[in-house]
C-alpha cells in the first residue's frame, strides 16, 4: 500500500517532468495524452489504495518518504499520512481532475500555450495530492501554497489581459493573507506541542490551555477562508474567473477552493477543543453563504454567477464544520464538486459554442442546440438546487439537519440561502437555455455547435455522478457509508444526536419546499426579462462594496504610505540624517578639508596610514 | 581534521588569478579567459571543501581545516583559519557567484581590471569567512571595500561615482566603530591575563567582560555590520549602490558582502558579548522587523527594478537579523540557511535583471512591459527565482524563512507575528513587479525583446537547480550548519539562549 500511496503523488508529478523536459517536441495531443494519463493512472493507484485501505486492520497509514526539515526539536518528514480522510480527498480529486484534464484537450485547442497549460494542471494535480496527502502541516503548507501558485498562473493565464494578470495577482495575494494564518497556527502548536505531525499533535492536545486552542482555530480559520473564499478573504474567487473554464471547473470549485474546509476538518480534535472558535467558524460560514448567494442573484456573468455559488456552498461546508458536522461537510464538498464542476464544465461547452460570450443577456434559447450540454446541465441545475433525488439534496439536507441541532438562527439563514440558490441558478438556467435566441450576433447567424466529445464525455459522467452521488452518505445508512468511513478519523466530536425521524423528514421537506420556492420565483420574474432593475441590485451586482472598501481602507492608505516612504522618509529622514551627521562631521573638520577629496585611493592610503599607526602605537606599547 | 592548506588555496587561487588577469592585456578576451579558469578551480575547491567538512568537529567544540601561523607576534597579528558549518557555506557562495557574475554578466570594457577586481573581491571575501583571527577578518573585511568600490564607480550606471563614494564613506565609517571595538576586546584580554596581546577568536572568547563593558562592544561591533548587511535605518548606501552597480557589482554586494555583515554580527558580536546581546535583543529584534516592513513597503512603490531586489534584501536581512539576535536554535540555523538561500536568490534575481537591462538598456520598471509574450524563457526563469524569494514551500527560501519565524516566535512571538506579516509583502512587491514588466501587452522596444540566449539558460540553470533543490532536499545543509549553531549557542547560553 505504501508504494500504491506514493504513486498517487509520483504519477501526475512524472506527468509534470515529461511535458516540461520534451514539451518542446511534443504534439498536442501527445501533451493531452500524456498529462491527461498521468491523472488517470493516479485515480486508478488511488482507487487501488482505497480498497487496500478498506481490507487493511488499521485506518491510518503511515508512508515515509524522506527527512524534509530536522534540526533542533524540530522534525519535519517528507511522509503520507493515508486514512479514511486523506483518500476520500483524493478518490474526488484524482477522479475529477482526469476528468478535466480530458476536457480541455478539447477545450484548449489551438491555445497559444497549450502545453504550458497542462504542465500546470499536471503540478496543480502533484500540489493538490500533496496538501490531503500530508501527514503533517506543513507538508500540507507546501501543497496548500502550490496550488496557490498554479492557481496564480492558470488565473493569468492569458497574461496579456490586463485584467486576467491582475486577477491572478490579487488570488495570491488574498491566500497569502490566508497563509499567515496557516502559518501561525503552526507557529502556536509547534511552540506548545514541539511537533507538526498530524497524529502527534492530535494525540498531544490535550495539554493545550484553551486560550492557545482558541487562537489556533481562529488562525486556522483565517488559513481557511484565505483559501476557500470566505468572508473576510472570499473576494478573490469571482476575479479568478479570468482563468480558462476548465481551470475555474477544477481549482476554483471543485478542488482547491475545497481545501481551507478540508484543512479544518483535518484538523477536528484541535477545533473539538474551542468552543467558540467552532461557534466563529459556524458563523463565517453560514453569513458567507447567505451574502454570497445575494450577490449571485445580481450577476450577469454566468461564470460569475457560478462563482459566487461556489464561495455560497463553501459556506455550507464551513457552516458544518462550525456545527460538528464534520462528515456532512466532506458529504458536500464531494456532492459538490460533481455538481459544480459539472455546471462549469457545461458553462465552458456553451461559453466555447458562443465564440467565449460570458454574458447571459447573450445567450438564451440554447436548450435545442447544445443536446448533451443542455440536460446534463439541467441535472447539474436540479441539483444544486436541492431537488430529490440529486447529489445536492441529501448533501445539503445533512448539513442542514446538523445546522439545525446546532443552532436555530444559523439552520434559518442556511434556509434561506437554500431559496436564493434556487432562485440564482434558476435565474441562470433559464436566461441561458431558455426564453428567446440573443446570441445571433454574437455567432454571426449562425447555429451554435455542439462540443466535441472529449468535453462531452466528462459532462455525462459527471451528470452521472450529481445524479447517483447521494447514496455515497444516505441518512438511512449512516454507518455503512461515508459518514462511517470517516468515522475513525472524525469521531472526535460527539455528534449533537440531533432529531429524531419525524423530525427529520420535516427538515427534508422544509428543504424542498425551500428549493421549489427559488425555482418558482426564478421562472415567474426571469421568463419574461433579460434584465431587471428590481431585481437585480447594484449593491449586490457590486459585490456589497467589498474591493471598494478594502480599496479605500487598506489598498490606497497604504500606497499613499508607502510612497511617502519611498519619496519623504527615505531621502529625506532616514538618509538625512545621515547626510546631516557626515555633513557635521566635515564641518567640524574644516581643517582636515583636504582629506574628502573623494578620491578612494586617498581613502585607501588613509586606511593603510591608519593601520600603520595603530601598530606603530602597538608596537610602543608592547615594547 | 583536514588540512588548513585548503583554505588558503582558497584565499590564493582568486588573489593569484586577480594579478594574472590584470597583466593579461595583450590580447582580447585573456583576463577574460584566466577569471574563468579561476573561478572554476575555485569553485572545484569549495566543493570539495564542502563536501569533506566534518560537521562532527563542532560538537568538538571547534572548527575544520584549522591552521594558524603567528605573523608578528607583539602585535597578535597571526594568520589563521578554519571553518565551522556556519562559514563553510558562506565560502561556497562565494564561489558559486563568482562564475556567474563572470559568465552572466560579463562587461567588456576594461576588461582584465574587471576580472582582477571581482577575483581580487572574492579572494577577500573568503579571507573573511574563514579568519579566526579578529584582526584577520578585519583586514579581510576593509580590504573588500577597494575592489568593490571600483566596479562600482568605473563600471557603474550614470550615478556611479556617488553611489560609489557613498558606499565607500559609509562602510568606512562603520568599520572604524568595530576597530576600536576590537581592540578594545584585545587589550582587555591581554590586561586580564596578563599575556601577549591576541586576536584569536578563540582566544578571546575566552574573555568575560562586565554586562555594561559587552554592551557597548557589542554596538561597535554591530556598527560595522549593520552597515553592511544592512540593517535598518543604516541602509540608505545600499539601493543607490545595487542600482548604480554593473550586474556583477550588485551580485556580490547583496550576494556576498551583506552577508559579511550578518555572519560577522553572528559570529563576532553574538559570540563574543552574549550579555551584550541579551541587553540589546529587543532594539535589535525591533529594527530587523522594522526592516522587513520598510524593506517590503518601499519595494513595492520603488520605480527600478534594482531597487525593488534592494529594498527586497534588505527585508531579507531582516529576516537574518531577526534570526541570529532572537537566538532559538531554530532560528539560528534558519539565518545561516538564508544568508546562503538569499545569496543564491539575490544573485539569480539580479542576473536576470541584468539580462533584461542588456536588452532594453533600462530597469526602470515603467520602461517596461509584457516581456512575457516575446521572452517566455526568461519570464520563466525570473518566476522560479522570484517565487524562492517570496518564500514558496518547496523552493530554498520557505525552508530558511519558516525557521527564522518558528524560532524566533518560540521566545519572540509578537516579532516574529509582525515579520510574518513581511511573507504577505514579499509576494506583494514582486508579484506587482512581475506584473508590471512580464505581463500586459508588449508594445514599442519591449515587443523585440530576445528570449534567454543558450548561454542566459546555462548560467541561470545552476541557480534555479540550488533554489529547488535546496527546497526539497536542504538536510545535507541543515545537518551541517546545526552542530556549529549548537555550539555557538552553548557559549552564548548564559545569556539567556535557549532550545
Amino acid at each position: 500500500m505504501a508504494h500504491l500511496a506514493t504513486l498517487i503523488l509520483l504519477l501526475p508529478l512524472a506527468g509534470f517532468l515529461i511535458v516540461l523536459l520534451n514539451g518542446g517536441r511534443m504534439s498536442e495531443r501527445a501533451i493531452g495524452a500524456v498529462g491527461t494519463s498521468a491523472v488517470g493512472l493516479s485515480f486508478v493507484a488511488t482507487v487501488a489504495t482505497f480498497v487496500s485501505l478498506l481490507h487493511h486492520r488499521e485506518r491510518e497509514v503511515t508512508v515515509h518518504l524522506f527527512t524534509w526539515i530536522s534540526t533542533g526539536t524540530l522534525r519535519v518528514p517528507a511522509a503520507l499520512l493515508v486514512d479514511p480522510l486523506a483518500i476520500t480527498m483524493a478518490l474526488f480529486v484524482t477522479g475529477i481532475s482526469t476528468l478535466i484534464h480530458l476536457y480541455s484537450i478539447g477545450y484548449m485547442h489551438g491555445e497559444r500555450d497549450f502545453r504550458k497549460f497542462f504542465l500546470y494542471l499536471n503540478l496543480f494535480v502533484f500540489s493538490m495530492l500533496t496538501l490531503v496527502l500530508a501527514d503533517n502541516l506543513l507538508m500540507t503548507f507546501v501543497g496548500w501554497e502550490g496550488v496557490g501558485v498554479c492557481s496564480y498562473w492558470l488565473v493569468s493565464y492569458y497574461f496579456d489581459r490586463d485584467s486576467a494578470a491582475t486577477a491572478g495577482k490579487k488570488a495570491f495575494i488574498y491566500n497569502r493573507v490566508g497563509d499567515v494564518g496557516l502559518m501561525t497556527a503552526m507557529f502556536l502548536l509547534f511552540t506548545h506541542l514541539h511537533t507538526l505531525t498530524y497524529l502527534t499533535v492530535f494525540n498531544r492536545a490535550g495539554t493545550l490551555s484553551p486560550t492557545v486552542a482558541t487562537l489556533t482555530v481562529l488562525a486556522l480559520l483565517l488559513a481557511a477562508t484565505g483559501k476557500s473564499a470566505q468572508i473576510p478573504l472570499f473576494n478573490w474567487l469571482p476575479d479568478a474567473m479570468e482563468g480558462p473554464t476548465p481551470v475555474s471547473a477544477l481549482i476554483h470549485a471543485a478542488t482547491m477552493v475545497t481545501a481551507g474546509v478540508y484543512l479544518l476538518v483535518r484538523m477536528g480534535p484541535i477545533l473539538a477543543l474551542s468552543s467558540s472558535g467552532r461557534a466563529t467558524i459556524a458563523v463565517v460560514g453560514g453569513v458567507t453563504a447567505f451574502v454570497a448567494a445575494t450577490i449571485a442573484t445580481a450577476q450577469k456573468d454566468i461564470k460569475k454567477v457560478l462563482a459566487f455559488s461556489t464561495v455560497s456552498q463553501i459556506g455550507y461546508m464551513v457552516l458544518a464544520v462550525g456545527s460538528g458536522a464534520y462528515s456532512a461537510a466532506i458529504f458536500l464538498m464531494v456532492a459538490h464538486a460533481f455538481f459544480k464542476a459539472l455546471l462549469f464544465l457545461g458553462s465552458g461547452s456553451v461559453i466555447h459554442a458562443l465564440s467565449g460570450e460570458q454574458d447571459m443577456r447573450k445567450m438564451g434559447g440554447l436548450a435545442r442546440f447544445l443536446p448533451l450540454t443542455f440536460p446534463t446541465f439541467l441535472i447539474g441545475w436540479l441539483a444544486i438546487s436541492g431537488i430529490p433525488p440529486f447529489a445536492g439534496f441529501w448533501a445539503k439536507g445533512d448539513v442542514l439537519t446538523n445546522a439545525y441541532a446546532y443552532s436555530k438562527p444559523l439552520w434559518l439563514l442556511g434556509v434561506i440561502t437554500a431559496i436564493l440558490t434556487g432562485y440564482y441558478m434558476s435565474r441562470l438556467f433559464v436566461l441561458t437555455f431558455r426564453g428567446t435566441e440573443r446570441f445571433r450576433e454574437v455567432t454571426h447567424g449562425h447555429d451554435p455547435h455542439e462540443s466535441p466529445w472529449v468535453m462531452t464525455l466528462p459532462l455525462v459522467v459527471l451528470a452521472t455522478l450529481s445524479v447517483l452521488g447521494g447514496v455515497i452518505d444516505l441518512p438511512w445508512i449512516h454507518h455503512n457509508s461515508l459518514a462511517g468511513f470517516l468515522d475513525p478519523t472524525l469521531g472526535y466530536l460527539p455528534s449533537h444526536g440531533v432529531t429524531s425521524t419525524a423530525a427529520q423528514y420535516t427538515l427534508a421537506g422544509v428543504d424542498i419546499v425551500a428549493a421549489v420556492l427559488g425555482l418558482l420565483a426564478a421562472f415567474s420574474i426571469w421568463r419574461s426579462r433579460v434584465s431587471s432593475d428590481t431585481w437585480e441590485k447594484p449593491f449586490f451586482e457590486r459585490v456589497w462594496r467589498w474591493d471598494d472598501a478594502y480599496d479605500a481602507v487598506l489598498g490606497r492608505p497604504l500606497t499613499a504610505l508607502a510612497v511617502v516612504g519611498e519619496r519623504v522618509v527615505e531621502p529625506r529622514i532616514v538618509d538625512g540624517a545621515v547626510v546631516a551627521v557626515a555633513g557635521g562631521v566635515r564641518r567640524s573638520a574644516e581643517g582636515l578639508r583636504k582629506v574628502q577629496s573623494g578620491f578612494v585611493r586617498h581613502y585607501a592610503l588613509a586606511t593603510v596610514l591608519g593601520l600603520a599607526v595603530v601598530v606603530v602605537y602597538l608596537v610602543a606599547r608592547v615594547g | 581534521m583536514h588540512s588548513s592548506v585548503w583554505l588558503t588555496l582558497l584565499i590564493l587561487v582568486p588573489a593569484i588569478g586577480a594579478l594574472l588577469a590584470a597583466a593579461a592585456r595583450r590580447r582580447e578576451g585573456a583576463a577574460f579567459a584566466v577569471g574563468v579558469t579561476t573561478a572554476v578551480v575555485e569553485l572545484v575547491l569549495a566543493i570539495v571543501v564542502t563536501v569533506l567538512y566534518n560537521p562532527h568537529v563542532a560538537n568538538a567544540g571547534t572548527f575544520d581545516f584549522v591552521g594558524r601561523w603567528v605573523l608578528a607576534a607583539p602585535f597578535g597579528l597571526a594568520y589563521d583559519v578554519g571553518i565551522d558549518g556556519i562559514s563553510v557555506f558562506l565560502v561556497l557562495l562565494s564561489a558559486i557567484v563568482l562564475p556567474l557574475a563572470l559568465l552572466g554578466a560579463r562587461d567588456r570594457r576594461r576588461e582584465p581590471a574587471f576580472v582582477g577586481w571581482l577575483l581580487l573581491l572574492t579572494s577577500a571575501t573568503v579571507a573573511s569567512f574563514v579568519a579566526r583571527d579578529l584582526l584577520m577578518f578585519f583586514l579581510a573585511f576593509e580590504l573588500t571595500l577597494v575592489p568593490s568600490y571600483f566596479l562600482v564607480a568605473q563600471w557603474g550606471g550614470p550615478q556611479r561615482a556617488r553611489a560609489a563614494l557613498k558606499f565607500f564613506v559609509y562602510t568606512f565609517a562603520g568599520s572604524a566603530f568595530l576597530f576600536v571595538g576590537m581592540l578594545y576586546v584585545a587589550f582587555a584580554h591581554q590586561h586580564a591575563t596578563g599575556g601577549a596581546l591576541s586576536f584569536s577568536y578563540a582566544v578571546l572568547q575566552g574573555t568575560v567582560l562586565p554586562r555594561s563593558t559587552q554592551v557597548w562592544l557589542f554596538l561597535a561591533f554591530a556598527a560595522a555590520f549593520a552597515v553592511k548587511s544592512p540593517i535598518w535605518p543604516f541602509h540608505t548606501w545600499s539601493p543607490v549602490t545595487y542600482a548604480e552597480a554593473p550586474t556583477a557589482g550588485s551580485m556580490e554586494l547583496s550576494a556576498l558582502l551583506a552577508k559579511l555583515g550578518s555572519y560577522g554580527l553572528l559570529r563576532f558580536a553574538v559570540g563574543l558579548f552574549p550579555l551584550g546581546l541579551a541587553d540589546l535583543r529587543p532594539w535589535l529584534a525591533t529594527l530587523a522587523v522594522i526592516g522587513i516592513l520598510y524593506g517590503s513597503a518601499l519595494a513595492a512603490v520603488t520605480p527600478d527594478l534594482k531597487r525593488v531586489v534592494a529594498y527586497s534584501s534588505l527585508a531579507q536581512m531582516g529576516f537574518v537579523t531577526l534570526g541570529v539576535v532572537t537566538g532559538s536554535k531554530i532560528a539560528m540555523v534558519g539565518a545561516v540557511l538564508l544568508m546562503f538561500n538569499h545569496g543564491v536568490i539575490t544573485a539569480g534575481l539580479f542576473l536576470v535583471i541584468g539580462f533584461i537591462e542588456r536588452r532594453r538598456g533600462t530597469a526602470t520598471i515603467a520602461d517596461l512591459r509584457g516581456l512575457q509574450g516575446p521572452a517566455p524563457v526568461l519570464a520563466a526563469l525570473f518566476t522560479v527565482v522570484m517565487l524562492a524569494s517570496i518564500g514558496l514551500p518547496g523552493l530554498s527560501g520557505f525552508v530558511s524563512e519558516f525557521l527564522v519565524l518558528l524560532g524566533a516566535f518560540a521566545t519572540h512571538p509578537w516579532w516574529a507575528l509582525v515579520a510574518t506579516l513581511g511573507v504577505v509583502l514579499a509576494a506583494l512587491y514582486l508579484l506587482w513587479a512581475y506584473q508590471r514588466v512580464f505581463h500586459g501587452r508588449a508594445t514599442g522596444p519591449n515587443e523585440s525583446v530576445a528570449d534567454a540566449t543558450h548561454a542566459e539558460r546555462w548560467v541561470l540553470a545552476p541557480i534555479v537547480v540550488l533554489v529547488v533543490v535546496l527546497g526539497v532536499f536542504p538536510k545535507p545543509v541543515i545537518d551541517r550548519i546545526t552542530p556549529s549553531v549548537q555550539q555557538l549557542i552553548v557559549h552564548v547560553a548564559p545569556a539567556g539562549v535557549s532550545k
